[in-house]
């Protein structure tokens, strides 16, 4: 029986000819990472293990990025935690605040995370990288703790769904417009323990920043991970940023899917999931009623990189955010944060009346740095929309795309690029 | 743990880590602490209500969202016996096997328990006894390899133990 992308990828790293769906194996990981939120818990968990010290000091990330800078005592005791664990175990990748990012945007863009690896993250979004090709799955820090400890984790290989990606996305349209179309249309369980295969000519016409936010938001989906195949743009995505060898894995021809999907890129439109599930997703022309909206968020490991900057600033340059909108932009990382600002794009945004923040999770989970009032509406780019997500319990978060919360930003109101008077 | 069995707190679908754990409460990795906030945003009673060995039980995709290990540890240090469901999230379902938190997929017992009743849980044979109804479910057993974890209890005993 062939194998998928997934599957292949596996068994390299257990040491098996083969793998099939529902096989509990052993495998070799090439980096564990955790963050300020997890990290300490694992760090807990470790020191009750009976081993010497970590598996190997060059294959364990450790971000602070959730609640940095420090956003109250406590955050900072976490973070002094991971700090001196890093310096302790003498922590190749540890990334302070001035040279951190929100994980998913900067281990890529750190040419940590390549084509063929498998990666455990004690983050939900380190479904990632699978956008470069590699096996990447969140775990909880009791796995990042044996992780780091064994430099092995257990899993059950995943079935699979294919998603047969075909024709070429209309202006406005990106790669949240994609998962948010997929998890609208199987929900948010379903993929539930299961790989999501995107495979197809219309992969060449998503950029690398596209093909992140789709693998970033598999787990919406209920998935174990999303992985693309390697093409020429991610192998010279991985040949700018990294200098570690990589290994394009194949699924065989007969591979078994338990479902297929095709999902042509010129149909769709730009999409936001309502409250209070990633599954409630409508079409910007399927919503006919004024949503008027308080706060705007551009940013997240789902959409902060320099595309989603780019995109955000287009729809701001030469417009204002309406009055009584506030609308944040985060730049997942320094870099990206750097290049923002040689392109002139922070200015766009500062004149457009939004501010602008250091890398930070902050406001995508409810931590800081935006957090919704009784009653409240946000438009973001970020992940998750359930109940008390990014505040009160009786707030909203819409999630969509940074071209519509950007045109939503200037209207105050949810709103499409398309709407938006000419400037 | 062989058995568990206690008065049923009762929730739907896609009840998420959001919910069970709030986010504004992760500055704390403390078990006691987090158990205070536990199920706050869906269940503002919950903790007020909750006794030692009560059982939670839901529909589909339990614990959904984010990895955070704080959601099964909350609930176990809240003096939850067992969560019954018709599935579970996947990151929650190694979570909470790896603390120790036992938990079983059977939607026939979802369907056939409500809020409130008094339910016993036999982990050696998946069975499930709604007492206050005087029916009986079969859940689904772990399978070896993690009956050997939830035996150790937990993962880091596991492999103290190798």
């Amino acid at each position: 029986m062939g194998m998928t992308m997934t599957q292949k990828i596996l068994a390299a790293h257990a040491a098996l000819p083969a793998v099939e769906a529902g096989q509990l194996i052993e495998a070799d990981l090439d980096l564990v990472l955790g963050n300020d939120i997890t990290s300490p818990v694992a760090i807990k968990e470790m020191e009750k293990m009976k081993v010497e010290g970590v598996f190997d000091k060059d294959k364990i990330a450790l971000v602070p990025d959730h609640f940095v800078p420090n956003k109250d005592i406590k955050s900072a005791e976490h973070c002094k935690c991971v700090r001196e664990f890093a310096r302790r175990n003498e922590i190749t990748n540890y990334f302070e605040v001035g040279e951190m990012g929100i994980e998913h945007a900067l281990l890529p863009e750190k040419g940590l995370t390549v084509a063929g690896d498998v990666i455990i993250g004690a983050d939900s979004h380190t479904c990632t990288y699978g956008a470069l090709g590699a096996f990447s799955t969140g775990v909880g820090s009791t796995d990042m703790a044996a992780g780091m400890a064994t430099g092995k984790a257990w899993f059950k290989v995943p079935a699979a769904i294919r998603f047969n990606i075909v024709g070429k996305p209309a202006r406005w349209v990106s790669g949240k417009d994609v998962i948010l179309h997929i998890i609208g249309m199987i929900g948010v369980d379903g993929a539930l323990y299961k790989s999501m295969e995107f495979v197809g000519e219309g992969i060449r016409n998503l950029s690398m920043d596209d093909r992140f936010t789709i693998a970033n938001m598999a787990i919406e989906a209920g998935g174990k991970n999303g992985i693309f195949p390697v093409d020429d743009l991610a192998i010279a995505y991985m040949k700018e940023h990294s200098e570690r060898p990589y290994t394009i894995y194949e699924a065989d021809a007969d591979a078994v899917y338990d479902a297929e999907y095709t999902i042509d890129l010129s149909r769709l439109r730009p999409t936001i999931a309502f409250p209070h599930l990633p599954e409630n997703t409508r079409t910007i022309d399927e919503i006919t009623e004024d949503i008027p909206i308080d706060q705007v968020v551009i940013g997240s490991c789902t959409n902060g990189r320099i595309d989603d900057m780019r995109i955000a600033a287009q729809v701001l340059k030469g417009r204002h955010v309406a009055p009584g909108i506030r609308c944040i932009v985060i730049p997942a990382t320094q870099s990206i944060y750097l290049r923002a600002m040689e392109e002139g794009l922070l200015k766009t945004f500062i004149e457009a009346g939004a501010v602008v923040s250091t890398p930070t999770c902050g406001p995508c989970l409810g931590g800081y740095m935006g957090i919704l009032a009784e009653g409240e509406r946000c438009v973001s780019t970020t992940n998750r929309n359930f109940v008390g997500r990014m505040g009160h319990v009786k707030s909203e978060i819409y999630l969509a795309s940074p071209a519509v919360a950007a045109a939503s930003a200037i209207t105050g109101r949810i709103s499409g690029p398309d709407q938006l008077k000419a400037v | 743990m062989k058995a568990a069995k206690g008065t049923v707190f009762k929730y739907g679908d896609n009840v998420d880590t959001d919910v069970i754990i709030p986010a504004r409460y992760l500055n704390s990795s403390d078990p006691a602490e987090l158990a205070g906030h536990c199920m706050e945003d869906i269940d503002r009673d919950f903790i007020k209500k909750v006794k030692k060995g009560d059982i939670i039980v839901a529909d589909k995709n339990f614990g959904c969202g984010s990895s955070r290990e704080h959601a099964p540890i909350a609930i176990k240090a809240a003096g939850v016996s067992c969560v019954i469901a018709q599935t579970f999230a996947r990151i929650f379902y190694r979570n909470a096997i790896n603390i120790g938190l036992p938990i079983i997929e059977c939607p026939e017992a979802s369907k056939g328990i409500e809020a409130g009743d008094e339910v016993s849980v036999d982990f050696d044979s998946g069975v499930i006894r709604n007492i206050t109804k005087g029916t009986q479910f079969k859940g689904q057993a772990f399978p070896e390899f993690m009956q050997r974890i939830i035996a150790a209890e937990g993962l880091v005993n596991y492999i103290n133990q190798k």
